[in-house]
């Protein structure tokens, strides 16, 4: 290639080699996504012979750099080093050209194949299965990591464990410098996760680098040489080797719920709301429990209490069971134990319609699918769940009148900033959609509301709108459920804060304005820190 | 019945099932491939009646058989080099694109057969017979089966060569990788697109030339509309046939033999009425349907563009 060539394209090999970067360098690299900045100028080191943790909750990056390291998605800025060499992974081939292997959170196998065949995969299509040289290899894994795998299996009659191994093989096989392993435990049980905990220990003895990734604190500290925590795309803090070994288990989890939960500018005072409940309950849950499986979690043994004109908090990570939760009380989604009360009345069989005839209210978390007809004009989406119903519709004849007027004075006292009732609802800001919903929510005989995630994507003003919004519903005497990923919302608004963990109510506290020490006990119980029982209801 | 069963008729049945099945397996072969990507290629129909076309047209020009399977696979191809930068490139519905190139393929070769032949209709030599020496003397099966076109023996082999392909090399896992879970195959290194085009641009050369066997040899001739159906046939086998070519080689032939009954009952003389007879074949696709469609497994992502890194 002539000089001129190469200035031109500027291709990896001839840029400059980055000094003390490690077997993999992450220099100051950030990613955007339309609306979110998911990775924010991050750099990190990866070195041989360690077990590198990157903690962080839902939504703190972790997938996005491990798409970036796998070649799914190219940095927007920054860029990545390889043995010190500035490098580009443009794609999957070139991240496995460069020595680093990807275990992603979703099983990357193919179900209907072969074990033997899933090793294989990616191999050029006109040779032949080296099945003697994997044969060989494999009975070296097997007395190097006690891996051991059924050739002949079809991959998806395997556990997830197994499954798991399987990618893990693969990775060693491709002699692999770099093993990536994204929420590896999360399908794993206790003792699978401890066992990989094991085998990764073994790996980086013999020299690999090993970056496992995880949101559980207690995993990052006993698995873990360095711990990365990331938060809102950036990084918060890392700890070494030297720090780890110098700390016990409680110091250093103290230390990484800090980094992940505390505030950067030490700020103590949330502002904090006067609470408005009431004497009586008005919705009981009872040891409520919903179907789970590989992709979803289920409910255990779910107990909480909501009395009128109280905000009780839903604090946890994503995906913790909190969609489970609400639409179960919702009459959504199907219970296999437990039972809901509302207002004394069981209503543990009731339909959504009858849940919401007396007056138990959910806003989705899921505006655009669930929550509306984006090609519907607003006014048809604020009568949306009372297609049918009187004074809307009259001997099942629709009164487009009657629907405009209603429209039109939801729009007036929500401030719905709409061109007008017949704009469709998907040509809305999302805060505006949201209004919309809520106003439709809170449309006739509302008593209780179950919030999921009210302010999530909306921008600031709108977020202090909604906040504010769900106080005066509170302080009319409504019960409301605050299901939040967001600590600062959850500390603002509620009376109680409940933590989910894995389909379970970790813990309820009163939200006494405690501050610092309060965040950091509701963030690690969310993280799945053992808390002791005194401070469960 | 009893008279049925003469020489002539069992003759006139197996060779009216041959002639009417190569085209079908060849199509139903090309299929396999494209569907066991992942790539539903509905425009397949389209593909044979293009290489119908430019097969009678390359042969009438030449004076060549040859160069006329040579021009109907080139026909083949080119609609379905259209299927693949529209469907896999471009990530397109394959199921529109595909409608859309089959009827595309009818009113352009029907309108190009209008302008040229529709006046002579001509026609090609009867074509030369590779005869196997000793076998084609045997009675019944011997004319049938070692008196036809090499092109026959051709579809035999290519039974034979995927077979070995698809279980002897990575060629079968690669494909069933990229038509089960795409991504799988992407983060493994592998080349999802690459394998996607070569699987549909391979099933464009069997239609066209399983199309120009049906003009230049079995017909002789180019009729506008012509293939009526072969390729959809094919579909139908290659869904039916578990990713195995031998399947599709006997679904060919009992759909093959289903469609020469009707000829070789009347040529027999049977006394049965011929509104039965014609409705042979349709009852041999329901009864096979009836018996295999339930096992029918198809792969997870047939008729899924993929996309990198979409969720």
């Amino acid at each position: 290639m002539s000089t001129s060539v190469a200035m031109a394209t500027e291709t990896a090999n001839d840029l400059p080699p980055v000094p003390g970067a490690g077997v993999i360098g992450v220099h100051r690299v950030t990613k955007r996504f339309p609306g979110v900045t998911a990775v924010d100028d991050v750099s990190l080191t990866i070195h041989p012979g360690e077990v590198h943790v990157l903690l962080g909750e839902n939504g703190a990056g972790k997938s996005t750099l491990v798409g970036i390291l796998a070649g799914l998605q190219e940095p927007d800025e920054g860029y990545l080093s390889v043995d010190g060499n500035r490098t580009r992974l443009a794609s999957p081939s070139a991240s496995l050209n460069a020595g680093i292997s990807t275990v992603f959170q979703h099983s990357m196998l193919v179900p209907t194949l072969t074990v033997l065949e899933n090793l294989t995969l990616g191999a050029p299509w006109y040779e032949r299965p080296p099945r003697a040289r994997i044969e060989a290899r494999m009975a070296e894994l097997k007395r190097e990591f006690s891996l051991s795998l059924p050739l002949d299996a079809v991959t998806g009659d395997l556990s997830l464990g197994q499954q798991q191994q399987i990618e893990i093989a693969r990775a060693l096989l491709r002699d692999s410098k770099v093993l990536i392993l994204d929420e590896a435990t999360s399908m794993l049980t206790p003792q699978g996760a401890q066992e990989l905990g094991a085998r990764m220990q073994k790996l980086v003895k013999g020299g690999l680098a090993v970056i496992f990734i995880t949101h559980k604190l207690a995993e990052a500290y006993q698995f873990g040489d360095r711990i990365s925590v990331l938060k809102q795309g950036a990084l918060a803090g890392e700890m070494g080797p030297e720090q780890l070994k110098s700390m016990t288990e409680k110091q250093a989890v103290d230390e990484i719920v800090r980094l992940m939960f505390g505030r950067e500018d030490g700020a103590t005072s949330t502002e904090h709301r006067q609470s408005t409940a009431r004497a009586e309950t008005l919705l009981r849950i009872e040891q409520l429990a919903t179907e789970g499986d590989a992709d979803v979690v289920g409910l255990e043994n779910v107990s909480l209490a909501l009395k009128a004109g109280e905000i009780l908090g839903i604090a946890g990570i994503d995906g913790n069971g909190q969609k489970q939760l609400a639409e179960a009380v919702a009459g959504q989604r199907p219970v296999s134990a437990g039972r809901v009360e509302f207002d004394g009345i069981d209503i543990t069989r009731a339909t959504v319609a009858q849940r919401r005839e007396i007056g138990l209210r959910y806003l989705t978390d899921d505006r655009l699918e669930e929550g509306s007809v984006g090609a519907f004009p607003v006014s048809e989406n604020t009568v949306l769940k009372d297609v049918g119903r009187p004074p809307f519709w009259v001997n099942g004849i629709e009164r487009p009148a009657r629907i405009a007027q209603h429209a039109r004075d939801l729009i007036a006292r929500f401030s719905v900033y709409t061109p007008s009732e017949t704009t469709p609802i998907g040509r809305l800001s999302g805060g505006n959609i949201q209004k919309v919903l809520l106003g439709r929510e809170l449309s006739g005989e509302a008593r209780a509301v179950v919030f999921n995630k009210p302010t999530y994507g909306l921008d600031l003003q709108n977020i202090d709108a909604s906040r504010q919004r769900i106080s005066e519903i509170a302080a009319q005497g409504m019960g409301v459920v605050l299901i939040s990923t967001d600590l600062d919302e959850l500390m603002a608004l509620s009376d109680r804060i409940a933590v989910i963990e894995g389909g379970r109510i970790r813990g309820v506290v009163d939200n006494d304005g405690g501050g610092e020490a309060l965040r950091l006990r509701i963030g690690r119980m969310m993280a799945g820190a053992e808390e002791h029982m005194e401070t469960m209801e | 019945m009893g008279g049925l069963l003469t020489e002539a008729f069992l003759s006139s049945l197996l060779t009216g099932a041959i002639v009417a099945a190569v085209p079908i397996l060849l199509a139903g072969l090309g299929e396999q491939m494209s569907e066991k990507a992942g790539v539903l290629n509905v425009g397949i129909e389209g593909m044979m009646l293009m290489g119908a076309y430019t097969g009678f047209l390359a042969a009438f020009q030449t004076s060549s058989l040859w160069l006329g399977f040579l021009g109907g696979i080139l026909g083949g191809l080119l609609t379905a080099l259209v299927m693949a930068i529209l469907c896999v490139r471009m990530g397109l519905n394959q199921i529109v694109i595909g409608i859309g190139l089959t009827l595309g393929a009818e009113g352009l070769t029907a309108l190009l057969h209008h302008f040229q032949f529709s006046r002579s209709y001509p026609r090609l030599p009867a074509p030369e017979r590779l005869d196997i020496p000793g076998l084609t003397d045997l009675p019944v099966i011997g004319p049938s089966l070692f008196a036809r076109h090499p092109i026959v023996y051709f579809a035999l082999l290519a039974v034979v060569v995927l077979a070995l392909l698809y279980r002897r090399t990575n060629l079968g896992m690669t494909l069933r990788a990229a038509g089960e879970r795409p991504a799988a195959l992407d983060v493994a290194g592998g080349n999802v697109v690459g394998i996607r085009l070569a699987a549909v641009l391979f099933t464009g050369a069997m239609a066209g030339l399983g199309g120009a066997y049906l003009a230049n040899i079995a017909a002789g001739l180019f009729i506008p509309f012509m293939t009526g159906g072969a390729g959809f046939i094919g579909i139908v086998l290659a869904m039916l046939a578990r990713g195995r070519p031998l399947w599709v080689l006997i679904g060919a032939l009992i759909f093959g033999a289903a469609l020469s009954l009707t000829t070789a009952l009347q040529v027999a003389g049977s006394t049965m009425p011929t509104e039965v007879i014609q409705m042979l074949p349709f009852a041999a696709v329901m009864l096979v349907l009836v018996l295999f469609g339930r096992r029918a497994k198809l792969p997870s992502a047939l008729a899924v563009s993929y996309e990198r890194g979409a969720r």
